[in-house]
């Protein structure tokens, strides 16, 4: 009696089981309306960035659609979380297959965006991505990216330093778990024998050590460095300040698009980031126009100043908006026609956005922007000239 | 033969559960019948249920705490990742290199599992448990650190940066610190995946049903009865720990060649994830080889199938686990769970009565 509950019980389970699985399978394609995926961490400790992109994002569709959607057919859009985990990406990017996407938005950081592409390429989906900024994101054919590739960034704040004389000895204080900061710290190094400044000392942290710098500063300051160059994001950039500040070094700060945002973190003293130089697409509290009104929509929507990330998801929307508007492509078509359509055009329009004007894309994938240099005074971004 | 069956029929059913189980989704996958969620899961699913039953030898088997299980998963997943990267180009026959790199991956973990197993297995409980818990870190970190290039002189190592590796301009760098490794081709499918659950389950079983497995048993029940009876404690505690690691190796390597970018990171190789291989054998029952299979599939597809609640997704799946937790294993659920069981007994007379003859038949 006993086995045959058992064997029962078995079977119950295994057609719940097999209902689950099939649950979800055989979704509707979208008819007439452009169906965008979006994929990032907004849980755990990368959250931040994943949330602003899916708010940077949410902000342009919601505008498109307002105005009208593209050629008349609206957007419908629909993010996943990864965990800022690889695997947990790849089925992101399948539970959004299912729901039928036909464009993606994505992934938000490097490592994620790889192991998508990957799987993104056998689909020819077309995959922009606002933020993944490793070079090898875009080998595939069918992903672009909004933001610099990394070497890029490392390349042009080396030769900024080199050809402005802004120093001729150099520290570098990188997160060696980051791909972002190694990516870059592995360019400026390989730039800067290049250019007429020396790096004097190059310290790493890394994601379990990044409270405390004072080690990293010293050494600095031992080698006699004039400016100490910043490849990482805004939260430990505020560290290192205050830190060199109450140790009573007198370094200059040069950094890269990691440290906007670093005049909005909570109980730092502003006035510590006078001065600091940063190479940056994007500033919250620049000037113009267009910023203006996104800052304002961005904070009237989420309660929350957009930063450099959420900039490049409101970018890649509307890029995927000029695309499609060049290519003439239906959202009707299959995945493979529509990456076909937008691949061919997107080598062919130029956009201005929040974080580039006239940005335009090679085949690579590569986006083609000039890079604006940014330095804080009085308590602002200023375009340095 | 039937003789055999009988004597073995609980392992039977167990290698029954998994055969049927990838008859079933094969037939589904070719009818089309089942979501890319899920059929991008298959090859994940594998690894775990292979994690969870190769740490129940630990665990169940040996009765000791391990907590640094993802750390032989990460050596298998890199030292494989990096075969198969470096002689893709080499060895064009795609199972030929797999299986290579499975091995090499087996038995990395296996070396790496003996070589800490020496020191580590002198301790008992929890400071067993903390000392693999550092050990499992400390592999993940010098993953974190080292680089490895290749050019035409050679391989390059350092655990600086990858400018320090001093690669001519050909060459390229193959292990990128904490970048890891990008680009190794993706040899892992199903099929392969449920080969290597078969082949664990194998190995497990007959383990346990061994000489070699009754030893470590006694071990677990009785250190010092077992001694006295001549058992080699050492041997056989070092013999149950290095096949438990190298079975994880295995699930790193079908892991890493599932994934075209492999990072170790605390999601994938950290703490985190030795502690949810633990949750995995804990709920399935410590020493449960089938409960094992079940509660990591279980584990594993709850939070993808939440994915409909979004936001909430993380915290439902948190308490999804504890109430399942205590449901499974609190004595006051265990009662209740008997008396429902037998109402349904009673039930199920009744209706054996009426259709009897049906039933007798199986």
């Amino acid at each position: 009696m006993k086995k045959l509950t058992k064997t029962l019980a078995v079977a119950l389970s295994a057609a719940m089981f097999l209902t689950s699985l099939t649950g979800c399978a055989g979704a509707a394609k979208g008819g007439d309306t452009w169906k965008i995926g979006g994929i990032g961490p907004t849980t755990g400790g990368a959250a931040v960035y994943g949330i602003a992109v899916q708010n940077g994002a949410d902000l342009a569709i919601k505008e498109i659609n307002e105005a009208g959607g593209i050629a008349g057919n609206k957007i419908e859009y629909n993010f996943q979380d990864d965990e800022l985990d690889s695997e947990k990406s790849v089925n992101a990017y399948n539970a959004l297959k299912d729901w039928g996407m036909n464009i993606l938005v994505g992934s938000v950081t490097s490592g994620c965006c790889v192991a998508v592409a990957a799987e993104s390429v056998n689909d020819n989906m077309f995959q922009l991505t606002p933020s993944g900024s490793a070079v090898d994101c875009i080998t595939n054919k069918n992903v672009f990216q909004v933001c610099f590739t990394d070497p890029n960034q490392g390349i042009g704040a080396a030769s900024y330093i080199g050809s402005n004389n802004v120093a001729s000895k150099v520290a570098v204080i990188y997160d060696s778990s980051d791909v972002y900061s190694s990516g870059i710290y592995q360019k400026f190094a390989q730039e800067a024998d290049n250019q007429p400044f020396e790096i004097v000392s190059a310290e790493a942290f890394t994601a379990d050590s990044k409270t405390d710098f004072s080690v990293q500063l010293q050494k600095a300051a031992d080698a006699g460095a004039e400016l100490v160059f910043l490849p990482i994001y805004y939260t430990e950039a505020s560290l290192i300040l205050t830190q060199a500040a109450s140790a009573g070094y007198n370094f200059k700060f040069f950094g890269c698009d990691g440290l906007d945002g670093i005049l909005g973190v909570e109980n730092f003293d502003t006035s510590l980031a006078e001065g600091v130089m940063l190479l940056t697409p994007f500033a919250a509290d620049a000037a113009d126009e267009k910023t203006q009104n996104f800052v304002k929509a961005y904070e009237a929507a989420y309660g929350d100043t957009p930063n450099q990330f959420a900039a490049d998801a409101y970018d890649a929307v509307y890029i995927i908006k000029a695309a499609i508007e060049k290519s003439g492509v239906a959202p009707s078509a299959s995945v493979s026609e529509i990456g076909d359509a937008l691949e061919k055009a997107m080598t062919e329009i130029t956009v201005d956005g929040l974080t580039g004007e006239s940005m335009n894309w090679s085949e690579d994938g590569a986006v083609n922007k000039a890079p604006k240099a940014m330095e804080i005074k009085n308590g602002n971004y200023s375009l340095i000239q | 033969m039937k003789d055999f069956i009988n004597k073995n029929k609980d392992n039977l059913i167990t290698y029954g559960i998994v055969i049927i189980a990838y008859i079933v989704l094969e037939l589904l996958m070719s009818l089309g019948l089942i979501s890319s969620l899920m059929t991008g899961l298959l090859v994940p699913l594998c690894a775990y249920i292979i994690l969870a039953v190769s740490l129940n030898i630990t665990v169940g088997i040996l009765g000791e705490l391990s907590l640094g299980h993802a750390g032989f998963m990460c050596v298998g997943a890199f030292t494989s990742a990096f075969f198969s990267k470096c002689t893709v180009n080499v060895i064009t026959v795609e199972w030929i290199r797999f299986t290579i790199a499975i091995l090499i991956g087996f038995l990395c973990a296996g070396v790496i599992g003996f070589l800490i197993g020496m020191p580590v297995l002198r301790l008992k409980g929890d400071y067993l448990a903390i000392v693999t818990l550092a050990f499992g870190e400390i592999i993940k970190n010098v993953m974190n650190v080292l680089y490895i290039g290749r050019d035409s002189k050679g391989f390059h190592f350092s655990t600086k940066d990858a400018v320090a590796l001093g690669l001519e301009e050909s060459g390229e760098i193959i292990v990128n610190g904490a970048q890891g490794i990008t680009g190794t081709p993706k040899s892992s499918n199903f099929t392969v995946g449920v080969v290597l659950i078969l082949i664990t389950l194998f190995i497990v079983l007959n383990l346990i049903k061994s000489r070699d497995g009754r030893a470590v048993m006694a071990i677990r029940d009785n250190v010092i009865a077992a001694e006295s009876v001549g058992i080699n404690i050492t041997k056989y505690k070092l013999l149950a720990f290095s096949i438990s690691a190298a079975l994880a190796g295995v699930a790193g390597v079908l892991y890493s060649h599932n994934l075209s970018s492999l990072m170790a990171t605390p999601k994938n190789f950290g703490y985190n994830m030795s502690i949810m291989i633990l949750v995995f054998v804990v709920l399935g029952g410590i020493g449960n080889i089938r409960g094992s299979i079940i509660s990591a599939v279980i584990l594993t597809l709850l939070p993808e199938l939440l994915r409909g609640l979004s936001n909430l997704r993380m915290l439902i799946y948190a308490i999804v686990l504890i109430a399942m937790m205590l449901f499974s294993w609190s004595p006051k659920a265990k009662d209740f769970r008997d008396k429902t069981v037998a109402t349904l007994l009673f039930w199920k007379k009744d209706n054996t009565v009426k259709g009897g003859s049906d039933n007798g038949s199986n």
